[in-house]
């Protein structure tokens, strides 16, 4: 006889308790399946201690692995999406950014911050997949044009790290002029020959891997994030067949020449560190 | 010879043309009794032809989203190369991006505008089945970029102005183009585009999906063909990921505000070109000779400022795009 009666049919757990690093106690890996204390997991950077494994983790994690003493300056914090088509689909826009912002304490899908790293000044513009899938609208192009032009002002390095599922379909044609706007900006950075990398984390597709993403002088990424310009599932459809194993991974896009190297999280910081000394030297 | 020559049975009508078609048909059997010679008809055909132009005129002004995709998608509807060899004298083709293949999905090469030599690149789509394949339905690869961005720069160095042409479902999504680097190729040709110190114009004669538009569509004037539509997503995909559903369409290229008088609405184009009664399918000279005409004036325009003036301008433009609350 069972030790435990299971009271009620199904799974019970709710979204939240599923998420990937809980302010819980234990973290469960989505790779290994093993457990680990949260603790544990931060001490090692958010990487698995069995497995390796990078953790989808957002700017305030970013940051607080950057900045020397979690020390920074943020920019136009206060930016949120305006809903200028009115967009409706099973959930009105407006109603969809609200409950987002109330859930994940965050603006829009970015924040950009200039700040010392290992002593030297950096803009860096991280993305927040939790918001709407990092993806890119009005908000995250604005956010990371304006961080550009700090950059230029600043003649600081610029750092953009990226995590995201593509264009904000809810702001339709706007999304997609982002792509254009980041791009031009980028290419007032290069005149200025202030260096740019740009860091993809997994996931990084659609039109901010078609723009601002692949622009770095330096492409980085972090060990087997997805990155692609269509989803794997959109490739599949097209082509109706398997796709290879790897298909699409970090390790995959160096081989195929679009990285300059990918990093492990836990020597990001000095990594970066050692490239503008280089760069600056 | 009537202006309706075209019979109805060689014409390919859209689901809400039915009401036109069916006067069309109408039209050629009063034409065979005509043409017999048994009885005369013209006077019925004069009024049937009259009411043909009238019913076309009262459809296509009042075109929901939808129904100006599908006249974007029209089969018959000019592409490319169509375009450049009717407006232009002297076309020359050029081919290959240097590096892998010639993409048949972008065509590009020099012509002479009424004396002027543009560069003229553009997606071309197939006129039938096989070279629809042929031309992979106008859906380019990174090549096909990489091409677009030699010939703009081949364009640059000999002082030449670039004039593109959009019709796209959209870059290709396989698993040679991900290899190759297709968000690189887009990526590049965005920014490079803002850097071309001869004029750019870009005009959207079909379709205008997404990264595969905007990879050729930066420009100091960007026109949309009144019958077509820019969007960030086709009105399909965009129904299938936000309702889970194909079902959504109609709604989807509503919300969209994807038709080239939103677009103008909100900024995001400078310009609409209006096409014949009935779509640019319909009469196709006609369509190239307004093109033509908006393309010299247009370049008259540009060409009076120094390059340095015209960047900075289409930097600008492209800046401005984007609401949002602070």
């Amino acid at each position: 006889m069972a030790w435990f009666k299971r009271s009620t049919a199904g799974v019970t757990t709710t979204t939240e308790e599923k998420k990937e690093v809980p302010d819980g106690l234990w973290f469960k890996c989505p790779s290994c399946k093993k457990s680990q204390m949260t603790k544990d997991l931060k001490l090692n950077k958010y990487v698995c201690v069995h497995c390796n494994y990078h953790a989808r983790i957002g700017s305030v994690e970013y940051f607080e692995l950057l900045f020397d003493e979690n020390q920074f300056t943020e920019l136009d914090a206060d930016m949120t999406a305006a809903d200028p088509l009115k967009f409706t689909d099973t959930k009105p826009y407006d109603a969809r950014l609200k409950a987002t912002i109330a859930k994940t304490g965050l603006k829009d899908a970015i924040r950009t911050a200039y700040g010392n790293v290992e002593g030297e000044e950096v803009v860096v513009a991280c993305m927040d997949f939790d918001f709407i899938g990092g993806s890119m609208g009005s908000v995250v192009g604005e956010k990371i044009a304006r961080a550009i032009d700090t950059a230029r002002a600043r003649k600081s390095p610029m750092l953009i790290i990226s995590k995201s599922g593509g264009a904000r379909m809810m702001e339709a044609a706007y999304s997609l002029m982002q792509m254009a706007k980041t791009s031009a900006k980028l290419a007032l950075l290069a005149e200025e020959k202030v260096p740019y990398v740009s860091l993809m984390t997994d996931p990084t597709t659609g039109g901010v891997t078609a723009s601002f993403a692949m622009l770095g002088d330096f492409n980085i990424a972090e060990p087997n994030a997805l990155i692609g310009f269509a989803g794997p599932r959109v490739i599949k459809e097209t082509i109706k067949k398997d796709l290879p194993k790897g298909f699409q991974s970090a390790e995959m896009v160096l081989e195929s020449g679009f990285l300059d190297f990918i990093v492990d999280r836990r020597e990001l910081k000095a990594k970066l560190a050692q490239l503008f000394r280089l760069l600056k030297n | 010879m009537s202006i309706f020559a075209g019979q109805s049975k060689l014409m390919i009508f859209l689901d809400f043309e039915k009401p036109i078609q069916e006067l069309y048909q109408e039209l050629e059997k009063l034409q065979e009794i005509q043409e017999k010679g048994k009885s005369d008809v013209s006077a019925s055909i004069a009024a049937l032809e009259k009411q043909i132009l009238e019913e076309k005129t009262k459809l296509y002004t009042g075109l929901t989203g939808w129904q100006k995709v599908q006249v974007s998608r029209h089969m018959e509807r000019p592409y490319t190369l169509y375009y450049v060899n009717q407006m232009c004298s002297d076309f020359m083709e050029l081919y290959g991006d240097r590096n892998i293949r010639d993409d048949k999905a972008i065509v590009g090469g020099f012509a002479s505008l009424e004396g002027r030599t543009v560069m003229f690149i553009g997606h071309q789509k197939g006129i039938n089945t096989k070279m629809r394949q042929y031309r992979n339905f106008g859906m380019a690869n990174p090549e096909g970029y990489r091409k677009a961005l030699r010939l703009m720069k081949m364009a640059e160095k000999f002082n030449k102005p670039i004039v593109t042409f959009i019709d796209t479902p959209g870059a290709y999504p396989g698993i040679e183009g991900e290899e190759r680097g297709q968000a690189e190729a887009i990526a590049r040709n965005i920014r490079d585009m803002f850097m071309l110190k001869v004029p750019v114009i870009c005009i959207i004669v079909g379709e205008g999906a997404s990264g595969g538009a905007i990879g050729i569509g930066v420009g100091d004037r960007v026109f949309m063909l009144a019958n077509t539509w820019y969007s960030v997503i086709s009105p399909e995909s965009c129904s299938s990921i936000l309702w889970r559903s194909w079902d959504y369409k109609e709604t989807a290229a509503e919300a969209l505000k994807l038709t080239a008088d939103h677009m103008l609405a909100n900024g995001l184009i400078d310009g609409i070109i209006e096409e014949p009664i009935g779509g640019a399918h319909a009469e196709p000279e006609a369509m190239a000779a307004i093109l033509k005409a908006k393309l010299i004036s247009t370049l008259d325009e540009l060409e009076k400022q120094t390059p340095d003036a015209r960047i900075t301008s289409r930097i600008d433009k492209f800046c401005r795009m984007g609401v949002i609350n602070e």
